[in-house]
């Protein structure tokens, strides 16, 4: 009985897993541009691969495989989020061109083309990169 | 029944492999493919994943950690190599 409870668990984080990773592969085929097929994958690929290696887990249950199950699912959970912002960085600098109908682009002009720094605004970057040229005058 | 569930979800990680390939090939920019490339290994691991219990076998687990860390590295390597001035188009 309780051999069949845990085999009915496996099966179903199996499957649940197995289907977010084609939600998320599906998403990458189908999404507009990068951002929205970054938002696809990263969170259910994520989380797709965390609950098979998790079924793993639960499927073995000794203490030895469960460690390193785990260790697997919080190396995924914790680096997926880094990667996806580098990624996302970086296609930014680049100039990957953003899908025709996003509404707002709160960054356009205010990265520093030059040094990749953040500034409030365009005035702001312009006499950063120009430090001892005097301010715009209104 | 654990065995049809494997199969199943063997055939639905295949599936997603094809999907992300067909973005890795057509995807417009280098960092689609990167993304596509990050999704492919995340699929490689479930594919292990389920391996390991479709064979009984628990070694594959550190296969499973070992392709998770350098798939990371290689994001963060693309990640440093557009921002240190890659092409601004391809």
């Amino acid at each position: 009985m309780i051999e069949l409870f845990w085999e009915v668990v496996t099966s179903a984080l199996l499957l649940i897993g197995g289907l977010l990773m084609l939600v998320a592969a599906l998403g990458l085929v189908r999404m507009p541009d990068l951002l929205t097929r970054m938002h696809a994958t990263t969170k259910a690929g994520a989380l797709g691969g965390g609950l098979t290696v998790l079924a793993v887990a639960v499927h073995f249950g000794e203490a030895e495989i469960v460690a390193r199950a785990l260790a697997v699912m919080t190396f995924i959970v914790l680096t997926a989020p880094v990667a996806a912002h580098a990624i996302g960085r970086a296609s930014y600098f680049v100039g990957v061109p953003l899908w025709e109908g996003t509404v707002k682009d709160e960054l356009k002009g205010r990265y520093d083309a030059q040094n990749h720094q953040l500034h409030s605004s365009d005035e702001a970057a312009e006499s950063a990169r120009r430090p001892d040229a005097r301010p715009p005058e209104h | 029944m654990l065995e049809i569930v494997v199969n199943i979800v063997f055939l639905l990680l295949s599936l997603a492999l094809v999907l992300s390939f067909v973005r890795l090939a057509r995807g417009p920019t280098l960092p689609d493919r990167v993304v596509a490339l990050e999704l492919l290994v995340s699929i490689t691991v479930g594919f292990i994943a389920v391996h390991t219990i479709a064979s009984e076998r628990a070694n594959f687990l550190d296969v499973a950690v070992v392709l998770s860390l350098t798939a990371f590295l290689a994001a963060i390597g693309f990640a440093r190599f557009l921002e240190r001035g890659g092409h601004r188009d391809d």
